[in-house]
C-alpha cells in the first residue's frame, strides 16, 4: 500500500495536463481531466471462448484504472486493475464497467489498495463501479481495501445486475484512515440486482462530516475497518446458507434473493481481511 | 384529515407490539456499548440517520401512494438481517391489526391480503396514517420518532436508567429529527416521482450484526 | 368486527369468535398470578390431562423469553410446535393487557399451523396482583397464587383475585409448613369473589389438576355450545 507517494502530482494543482501521463501514451478515451479533476474510466468484457475459456474483447482504461490481463487458472481470466496514479482525489471521477457474459468466468481484482485523499479540487470524488453478469457466467470482484485518509471526500457506487443463472462473489473493504489518522468522509452505496429484482441496496457513510452517529454503538462503534463479502448463486434460492455468527463483529446473513451477505467490522484491515476470508471459505 | 389523529398513531400506547422491541439496545447493551445515557443517545442518532431515515422514507412514500408491494421490496433489500427482517414483518402485521381496527377501510383489508405474514412496519406504518387521513411528513416523523423511543423506553428497562435522562435524549434530538424527517419526506417525493431506488438506503453495520446475534441469544427480554 | 368477506386472507382485528374461514376458533384460557405460584406447572399439569382428549397448545409470555416455553418442552407436556414464546420486553402485563397483538399473532398462528385446536392456554409471565388479561385476547382467565405467598393474598384482592374467572390456591400441601391458613383463605376468596368459583389445590398429591381441568371442559362444553 505505497500509493500515497506514487501519485507524484498530488500535491500539485489539478490542471489539465498535470495530473496526465506525457502525452502519447494512449489514454485517449480511458481518461479525461474534468475541470478541477481526472476523470478515469476502465471497461472490460470477458466473453466465452467457445473452448471452456474467457476471452477479453475488450481491456480498457489507463492511469489511475488500467486493467491488465494475468495468469489465469482454468476457465477463469484474470484481470488485475492497476493504479498508475494514487487517488481518487477530490474533484475526480472514476468509472469501472465489468460486463461477464454468458458461460464466461472472470477474476477481478486490484494490484493495491485505493486511498482517497484530499484533491485541490473542491467537491467529493466519485468511484463508481457497474458489473454486468449474465446466466452461467460468474465474477469474482476482489478488490484492495478502499482507505479515506484525513480529508478526503469520496462516495463509492457498486452496482450488480446480475442474471437469474449468474455467480458473484463481491468484496468490499473500508479502512478508515491510514493507521492512526483520522478519516476522512466515505459513503459507499452497495446494490444488487438479480434478474431485475433488487436483492441488496444498502449504504454506508462515515467519518468527519458524515450523518451523526457513524461512529456510534449503532453504526461502527470505534471499529476501524468495516466489510462486506457478498456472495449470489442460483442454488441459493432453493437452499440459503443458514444465518450465523463469525465471531463477535460478524454476521452471514441470507438475502432475499440467491444471495448471503456478511458484514464485518474490525479493529484494523489485517483482521478484517481474516474474518471475510473465513466467510469466503465458509461458503466454498 | 385531524390533527388529533397523528396523537394517536404515535401514542407509545398504540396497541401494535412495539412495547416487547429495543430497537437494537437490548444487544447493545448486553454488548457494553450502551452503559448510560451519552451512550444511549449516541446509539439514537445513529439509528435515527440509518434505519430511522429509510423507515421514514417508506412511511412518508406509502403516504403518497407509491405500491406498497414495491415498498415492501424496497425495505427487504435494505435490511440484510434476516431477524430484523422476521421483526420488521411480525410489527408489520401487529401494526396493521391496530391500523385496521383504529381506521378501518379497504385499502388495509388489500394490503393484508398481500402480505399474510406481514408487511415491513413502515411501510403499514405509512398506510395508517393515510387510512386515517395524515400527510407524509406526519407518517415520517412517527417513523423517526418509534425509531429512537423504543430504545430509549427498552434502555430504562435494561439499565434502570432515569427515565428523566432517558426523556432528555429523546428531546435532545428532536431538532435532529426535524432534519432527517425533511430529508425522508424530499426522499419520498423523488420515490413517488422515479421508483423506489430513489429512496434512502442507510445503514448501521452493527444494528444488522448485532441483531442477528441477539436472534441467537437462548434467553432474553425484548423480541429484536 | 366480522370479516367473513375476506374469506382466504387476513386475520381478524379482534377476537372474532371465528376464524378467517368461518370455523370457530380455540376457545382461549389465560393463566396469570404472581412469580412462583405455579402458573406454569399447572399450565403442565393440565396438558398431561387433557392432551388425549382434546386439540390442545400453549403460548407462554416470559419475562426471560423462553424460559417457561423451555420448561414445558424438557417435561415434553406437549411436542414442540404446540408451544410457541412471546417476547414482552420485560413486561409480560403490558403483552396480555395492554398491547395483545404479539400474543393475538402467537394464537393464530398456532391455530393455522398445527390446527384446528380446541384449546390455547396463555401464560403470563409472574407478575403483580394487578395483572390480568385483556378479553380481547382471553375468553376466560384463571389466577393462581399460592399458600407459601401469604396467606392474606385473597383477603388484599386486585384484579386478578376478585375478577378472574377461577380463583387457584395451589401448593396447599405446604400450608403447614408455611403456617398458612386454608379455611381464613378460602373464607377471605368467596368475600372478594362472591359467586366466582376458587379451586385448593396441591399439584403433589390428592386429586392433582382435576378441579382445574374439569372447570376448563365446562368452560369448552359452553364455548363450543
Amino acid at each position: 500500500m505505497t500509493l500515497a507517494g506514487v501519485r507524484a502530482d498530488a500535491p500539485g494543482p489539478a490542471t489539465a495536463g498535470v495530473r496526465g501521463d506525457a502525452p502519447g501514451t494512449a489514454l485517449t478515451g480511458a481518461r479525461a481531466d474534468l475541470p478541477g479533476g481526472v476523470r478515469a474510466d476502465a471497461r472490460i468484457v470477458a466473453r466465452a471462448d467457445g473452448r471452456g475459456g474467457t476471452a477479453l474483447p475488450v481491456l480498457d482504461g489507463s492511469g489511475p484504472l488500467a486493467p491488465r490481463r494475468t495468469r489465469g487458472s482454468g476457465g477463469e481470466a484474470r484481470v488485475m486493475v492497476v493504479g498508475a496514479m494514487s487517488g481518487p482525489l477530490g474533484g475526480d471521477r472514476f468509472t469501472l464497467h465489468a460486463r461477464v457474459e454468458e458461460d464466461a468466468r472472470l477474476h477481478l481484482g486490484s494490484s493495491a489498495a485505493t486511498l482517497a485523499l484530499p484533491g485541490q479540487a473542491p467537491g467529493e470524488a466519485r468511484y463508481d463501479v457497474r458489473l454486468d453478469v449474465a446466466d452461467g457466467a460468474e465474477l469474482r470482484w476482489l478488490p484492495e481495501q478502499l482507505i479515506s485518509a484525513t480529508g478526503s471526500d469520496l462516495r463509492v457506487t457498486t452496482l450488480a445486475e446480475l442474471a437469474a443463472g449468474a455467480r458473484l462473489v463481491l468484496r468490499e473493504e473500508q479502512v478508515l484512515g491510514r493507521a492512526g489518522e483520522t478519516p476522512g468522509l466515505l459513503t459507499s452505496r452497495l446494490t444488487l440486482r438479480v434478474a431485475g429484482r433488487t436483492v441488496l441496496d444498502q449504504e454506508l457513510s462515515c467519518g468527519p462530516g458524515a450523518p451523526g452517529g457513524w461512529d456510534g454503538p449503532a453504526a461502527l462503534a470505534g471499529h476501524r475497518a468495516v466489510g462486506q463479502l457478498l456472495v449470489v448463486r442460483p442454488e441459493f434460492a432453493e437452499r440459503p446458507p443458514g444465518a450465523r455468527m463469525l465471531g463477535e463483529c460478524a454476521a452471514l446473513m441470507p438475502l432475499p434473493g440467491p444471495a448471503a451477505l456478511v458484514t464485518a467490522l474490525a479493529p484494523d484491515a489485517l483482521r478484517l481481511r481474516r474474518v471475510l476470508d473465513e466467510a469466503r471459505e465458509l461458503l466454498g | 384529515m385531524t390533527r388529533a389523529a397523528l396523537l394517536v398513531l404515535a401514542d407509545g400506547r398504540f396497541p401494535a407490539g412495539g412495547h416487547a422491541h429495543s430497537g437494537g439496545a437490548e444487544a447493545a447493551v448486553k454488548a457494553g456499548r450502551i452503559t448510560g445515557a451519552g451512550d444511549l443517545e449516541d446509539f439514537c442518532r445513529g439509528r435515527l440517520h440509518t434505519a430511522g431515515l429509510v423507515a421514514g422514507a417508506l412511511a412518508a412514500a406509502a403516504v403518497l401512494g407509491v405500491d406498497p408491494r414495491e415498498l415492501d421490496a424496497a425495505a427487504d433489500a435494505r435490511t440484510p438481517s434476516p431477524a430484523l427482517r422476521l421483526a420488521a414483518r411480525r410489527l408489520g402485521r401487529q401494526l396493521l391489526r391496530a391500523a385496521r381496527a383504529s381506521w378501518p377501510c379497504a385499502e388495509l383489508d388489500r394490503v393484508a391480503g398481500w402480505f399474510p405474514k406481514g408487511a415491513h412496519q413502515p411501510v403499514v406504518l405509512g398506510l395508517a396514517a393515510r387510512a386515517a387521513g395524515l400527510g407524509p411528513s406526519d407518517a415520517a416523523y412517527c417513523a423517526l420518532y418509534e425509531s429512537v423511543s423504543g430504545p430509549a423506553t427498552a434502555t430504562v428497562r435494561l439499565l434502570s436508567l432515569d427515565p428523566f435522562d432517558a426523556t432528555g435524549v429523546l428531546a435532545r434530538l428532536a431538532p435532529e429529527l426535524d432534519a432527517v424527517a425533511e430529508s425522508a419526506v424530499g426522499a419520498a417525493g423523488r420515490a413517488a416521482a422515479r421508483g423506489v431506488a430513489a429512496l434512502p438506503a442507510a445503514s448501521g453495520p452493527l444494528l444488522e450484526i448485532m441483531a442477528e446475534a441477539h436472534a441467537s441469544w437462548p434467553a432474553r427480554l425484548f423480541a429484536s | 368486527m366480522h370479516l367473513d368477506h375476506l374469506p382466504h386472507g387476513p386475520a381478524a382485528v379482534s377476537a372474532d369468535a371465528h376464524r378467517p374461514d368461518g370455523t370457530r376458533r380455540a376457545l382461549r384460557i389465560g393463566l396469570g398470578g404472581p412469580v412462583g405460584s405455579g402458573k406454569t406447572a399447572t399450565v403442565a399439569a393440565l396438558c398431561r390431562e387433557l392432551r388425549d382428549e382434546l386439540s390442545l397448545a400453549v403460548v407462554t409470555n416470559d419475562i426471560y423469553t423462553r424460559e417457561d416455553a423451555e420448561f414445558l418442552l424438557r417435561e415434553a407436556v406437549l411436542p414442540p410446535e404446540r408451544i410457541t414464546a412471546v417476547e414482552t420486553g420485560a413486561c409480560p402485563h403490558t403483552a396480555i393487557r395492554d398491547d395483545i397483538s404479539a400474543n393475538l399473532e402467537a394464537v393464530e398462528d398456532l391455530e393455522e399451523t398445527v390446527g384446528p385446536l380446541d384449546l390455547i392456554l396463555v401464560e403470563s409471565g409472574g407478575d403483580n396482583l394487578t395483572a390480568t388479561f385483556s378479553k380481547g385476547l382471553v375468553d376466560a382467565q384463571i389466577f393462581v397464587i399460592d399458600v407459601a405467598g401469604g396467606d392474606d393474598i385473597p383477603r388484599k384482592g386486585g384484579p386478578g383475585v376478585t375478577t378472574a374467572d377461577l380463583l387457584v390456591v395451589n401448593k396447599t400441601d405446604l400450608a403447614p409448613y408455611v403456617g398458612s391458613d386454608l379455611a381464613r383463605m378460602a373464607a377471605d376468596a368467596k368475600t372478594q369473589r362472591a359467586e366466582l368459583p376458587v379451586v385448593l389445590q396441591s399439584l403433589r398429591g390428592g386429586s392433582g389438576v382435576a378441579d382445574v381441568a374439569a372447570w376448563v371442559r365446562e368452560r369448552l362444553a359452553a364455548w363450543t355450545a
